[in-house]
């Protein structure tokens, strides 16, 4: 899966910065055919976390209402340089993973 | 009645003078509010999904082993400018291309690859990745003696009635842009903004892709990608647009 | 009987007797699709109105992506903060759109995401609070269908 995350590269300390992702994903709704009439299976990104230095900092339980190409924007409070670590996964068990650094002053 | 005509605007005489629209107007400024942000914003714009690939594609080596990187190192010097020039003949094929023909082009000659398929991400995220790198200049595609005939033949399959609805493409977007159907503007049909992301898509496309949903829309049989139309209209389309910033990936409704 | 004048009195009286219910009764009683949905989402609840707000455009040209954005008011303490956002469609045939888990370290209580809409309709947000209280805010859009086909 293509995906890009973005967060600003540095913050300051208690700072609060905007954490954004974009993942490359048709959130298949099951409720549409194909041209030979067949019923495409519902396949949707069901689920996201974002760890920061390892403390889960968001999640989102997603379904079918969200559009394909799923895009979210968060905000979270810099505390410490180190990490973000994206993580989803879908219904048919396709997981994805985007890390991203942060330079905390 | 051979004539040579030398720049985008510059045309000598025919029986009837081949005509733009004024003032050249973009679909971007014809889409809603919403989809303009969303074009306009590098990160949220669901078409950077195939960019991104394509730069990822960019430096992977395929087939016989060399990767596009690897002969043209980084893309936004090697390849600035250039989506800008095409649709243009390649003298080694001997034939008019459009953007996606020429990486095929380059694909089975220099990588000894497979052609990328129609409308796949692999293609669309390559083309979109290559005419990324020509945003902002201007739409100056070639027009000369060799893309003539595409040219002429493109102009009148432009100003040609199809469909059930026997409605032509010079109907809707020369005398009949920026007035409303149903709930939408109609544009000035360029194809500066493609490939492009198209909600109705729910996926970044082609050109081609958006003149066979035109002619899905006028209940005309779409013609197959590949086809001759399609690259004819592209050519004509090229020169129409002539001008106007490239924008992909354009967002579009 | 009686006279004709009565005879017509007694059955105006009868049919209305049998009327279905005022307009604005039923009106009342269809107000509120979201009902059932936040009362399984909060267990019975109160859900109060307030303090959460949904942006999204007021016309949307294509259902397939809208986008959205909920905040909600809230100091985000350790004490007292946002837990969870949860979004809910009037109309989609999935009515649980997404919920969104936050925490104290959430910094702005807002999250923003694109929504598939199937057809003109009011979304509601409901926050969950970290004192266990729910609060609500919702926004209508307009949704309009594509001119033209397209199965290109």
């Amino acid at each position: 899966m293509v995906a890009r995350v973005q967060i600003p590269p540095q913050a300051k300390r208690g700072e609060v910065i905007e954490v954004r992702i974009a993942i490359q994903h048709p959130m298949e709704t099951g409720f549409r055919f194909d041209l030979l009439g067949r019923a495409i299976p519902k396949n949707v990104i069901n689920n996201l976390s974002v760890r920061y230095n390892g403390a889960e900092v968001f999640r989102a339980e997603l379904g079918s209402g969200i559009a394909a190409n799923p895009y979210l924007q968060f905000c979270t409070v810099a505390e410490a340089s180190g990490e973000f670590v994206f993580e989803w996964v879908d219904d048919a068990g396709l997981r994805g993973a985007e890390r991203a650094a942060i330079t905390v002053v | 009645m051979v004539v040579g005509f030398a720049g985008a605007t510059a045309f000598a005489v025919f029986a009837a003078e081949p005509q733009r629209p004024q003032p050249l107007k973009s679909g971007v400024e014809f889409t809603a509010e919403s989809a303009r942000k969303l074009q306009a914003d590098d990160f949220a714009n669901p078409g950077m999904l195939w960019v991104e690939r394509g730069s990822k594609l960019w430096s992977e080596a395929v087939g016989g082993g060399k990767s596009c990187a690897g002969c043209h190192g980084d893309a936004a010097k090697s390849m600035k400018g250039v989506a800008a020039r095409y649709p243009r003949v390649d003298s080694g094929a001997g034939r008019v291309v459009n953007l996606e023909g020429r990486i095929n082009l380059c694909r089975s000659r220099n990588q000894q690859a497979e052609p990328l398929a129609h409308e796949s991400d692999e293609l669309l995220g390559l083309t979109a990745y290559v005419a990324h790198q020509s945003h902002g200049m201007p739409v100056a595609a070639a027009h000369d003696p060799q893309t003539r005939p595409e040219f002429e033949r493109g102009r009148e399959l432009y100003h040609r009635r199809i469909g059930q609805m026997n409605l032509a493409c010079t109907q809707c977007h020369d005398r009949n842009w920026g007035k409303k159907l149903g709930a939408e503007t109609i544009s000035q049909g360029h194809g500066n903004a493609y490939p492009a992301y198209r909600l109705e898509w729910q996926s970044a496309g082609s050109l081609a892709r958006r003149i066979r949903a035109c002619y899905y829309g006028l209940r005309a049989e779409m013609p197959e990608y590949g086809a001759q139309e399609l690259l004819d209209l592209e050519v004509y389309l090229a020169w129409r647009g002539s001008g106007l910033p490239v924008e992909t990936p354009g967002v579009r409704r | 009987m009686g006279t004709p004048a009565r005879r017509r009195f007694i059955s105006v009286l009868a049919g209305l007797a049998t009327a279905p219910l005022w307009p604005g009764r039923a009106a009342r009683a269809q107000d509120d699709p979201f009902a059932p949905l936040v009362r399984k989402l909060t267990g019975g609840a109160t859900v109060n109105t307030g303090r959460v707000t949904v942006d999204t455009p007021r016309l949307a040209d294509n259902g397939h992506s809208v986008p959205l954005k909920v905040s909600v008011q809230s100091p985000m303490t350790a004490a007292d903060h946002v837990r969870s956002i949860t979004l809910l469609s009037g109309r989609n045939p999935r009515p649980l759109m997404a919920t969104f888990h936050l925490g104290p370290k959430a910094g702005r209580p807002e999250v923003a995401t694109r929504v598939r809409l199937a057809g003109s309709q009011r979304v509601l947000a409901v926050a969950r609070l970290s004192d266990g209280s729910y609060w609500s805010g919702s926004a209508e859009v307009e949704v309009t269908e594509s001119a033209c086909l397209d199965a290109s």
